[in-house]
């Protein structure tokens, strides 16, 4: 017998899908508006955020009906409350996108600093571990969510990005203004594949219900 | 103030204060404001004897919706739903004061025996009649001289009811014979067989274990297009999952009259919260 509720919850998970396909072409777009120097690119992004605004709060009320009115156990409790938390880290994934945009219209209006070669590297690690966590949700794929999980470390390019670039600033003080920018950019994609290793931490949540965050907290306090 | 829901009890600080907001926050209008009203309850008062049971309660019921009656017990739900299809002139020394609408007529002016065919009901324990489970369909078909062919009307209403594929193989069987869960489907059958406009439901999964309540709880789903319910119970839970608007009643008042996700979100009222939170009742 399917209960009239699980449409609901199958009408949450295309909106979150659809969310994250908001959020993933922001990204792309943010990164190559970078690397292409390409301004137009950088402003759709800016033009866009809004839409995953809208759905966040949209996601957000149909969570709180759910959870109002359907007193939903295990699996289905999962599956909601995993959403809120991806909800959440979708809109940031968008926030990190609007942040790299917002570079990238800087960025422009100086000469370029240095051939592009970690960047593009750690965008595509990035944008992947997104893609991948999404997938993960799509098939309810654990296997695929750990492999999220055990790439976060490859993306920490931060302080590599970081010393190489100040390299260039204490040679020359006129590239200071677009290496600072160039951090900021590797720091927000740092941050978009935190995000993605969040969203698998709770697709594992969603299906096998174990809590793999924080693997060095004691679950069980005497 | 409740100004999302207007037309409720006038007797305490929810009532509307203004047109308006009656017509722009009515749950009984649609959208477009094309008004989808199937019952109007207005000034409701009604007596046990001496005791005042329900106290100027109004209430609108749309169209082809579930609209709920929550409570503590004794505050006056069942009360309320039995005077819908005038179910409450069985008991002497009742009185009725106010005036309830169907399809803009004022109930009191219809014949009994139209109106509680126009407004079915479903009680707490399945009650089917001491026939075969095809009698307890085809007996009100039969008394209200229908037309056509009757087993065709009795599958019909077995279907609707969600029974169908359960009972064919013996339909000339003793309804006793059913299970509790089946024996409710099976009233509900017998009150579709007439095609009501309105279906009143006076906690019809209490006496049901969890997935028979679930079985008839999807019923309600799938009966919403073709008819208006109403259901009293108990259970919040219950009114939480299957309605679309909620009304709150305590010692006779109608206290809320809300869309069922506001409020079960953001009641509006102090009491329909401590209620709903398990404060009280």
């Amino acid at each position: 017998m399917e209960r009239h509720f699980e449409r609901d919850l199958e009408e949450l998970k295309e909106r979150l899908l659809w969310m994250g396909s908001l959020a993933e072409r922001a990204v792309h777009q943010a990164i190559h508006s970078v690397l292409d120097a390409d301004e137009k690119l950088a402003q759709i992004v800016l033009k866009e955020e809004n839409a995953i605004n809208e759905l966040q709060i949209e996601i957000d009320d149909r969570v709180v009906q759910l959870l109002a009115l359907q007193q939903l156990m295990a699996a289905d409790l999962r599956f909601v409350l995993a959403i809120a938390r991806i909800n959440n880290d979708l809109e940031r994934i968008g926030d990190q996108a609007v942040n790299i945009a917002h570079s990238a219209t800087r960025i422009v209006r100086h000469p370029r600093v240095k051939p592009y070669v970690d960047l593009p590297r750690m965008g595509e690690l990035a944008e992947k571990m997104m893609r991948d966590s999404l997938d993960s949700l799509v098939r309810r794929d654990i296997e695929l969510a750990r492999s999220v999980l055990s790439r976060d470390d490859q993306v920490d390019q931060r302080d590599q990005i970081f010393r190489e670039l100040l390299s260039y600033m204490m040679g020359d003080s006129s590239v200071v203004f677009p290496a600072f920018e160039l951090i900021l950019v590797a720091k927000n994609l740092e941050r978009v594949a935190d995000h993605a290793t969040n969203v698998a931490e709770d697709v594992i949540y969603m299906v096998a219900g174990s809590d793999v965050r924080h693997p060095a907290v004691d679950r069980n306090p005497a | 103030m409740n100004a999302a829901f207007p037309l409720m009890s006038s007797t305490g600080a929810t009532a509307a204060s203004s047109t308006d907001k009656t017509t722009a926050h009515n749950p009984a209008m649609t959208t477009s404001g094309a008004n989808t009203l199937r019952m109007k309850v207005t000034k409701l008062n009604f007596y046990y004897g001496k005791n005042h049971a329900l106290h100027n309660v109004s209430m609108d019921v749309a169209t082809n919706k579930v609209t709920a009656m929550i409570g503590p017990s004794g505050c006056g739900k069942s009360t309320l739903l039995r005077t819908l299809n005038r179910m409450h002139e069985t008991l002497r020394h009742t009185r009725l004061e106010g005036e309830i609408a169907l399809d803009g007529v004022n109930i009191l002016t219809l014949d009994v025996t139209k109106l509680r065919r126009m407004v079915g009901m479903v009680f707490q324990k399945p009650n089917p009649f001491p026939k075969s489970i095809y009698e307890n369909v085809a007996y009100g078909l039969r008394i209200n001289g229908h037309k056509g062919r009757l087993d065709d009307a009795v599958e019909k209403s077995l279907r609707r009811a969600a029974l169908w594929d359960e009972v064919k193989d013996k339909l000339h069987k003793s309804a006793y014979a059913l299970s509790g869960g089946q024996q409710q489907r099976l009233c509900i059958a017998r009150a579709l067989a007439v095609d009501p406009e309105v279906l009143l439901l006076d906690e019809p999964c209490s006496a049901l274990d969890p997935v028979n309540t679930a079985k008839i709880e999807e019923l309600l789903f799938e009966l919403k297009p073709t008819c208006t319910l109403v259901i009293v119970t108990h259970n919040m839970q219950q009114a939480a999952r299957v309605s679309d608007s909620t009304a709150f009643m305590l010692n006779g008042d109608l206290i809320e009259f809300s869309p069922t996700g506001h409020m079960f979100t953001t009641p509006s009222d102090p009491r329909t919260e401590a209620y709903i939170t398990g404060r009280f009742g």
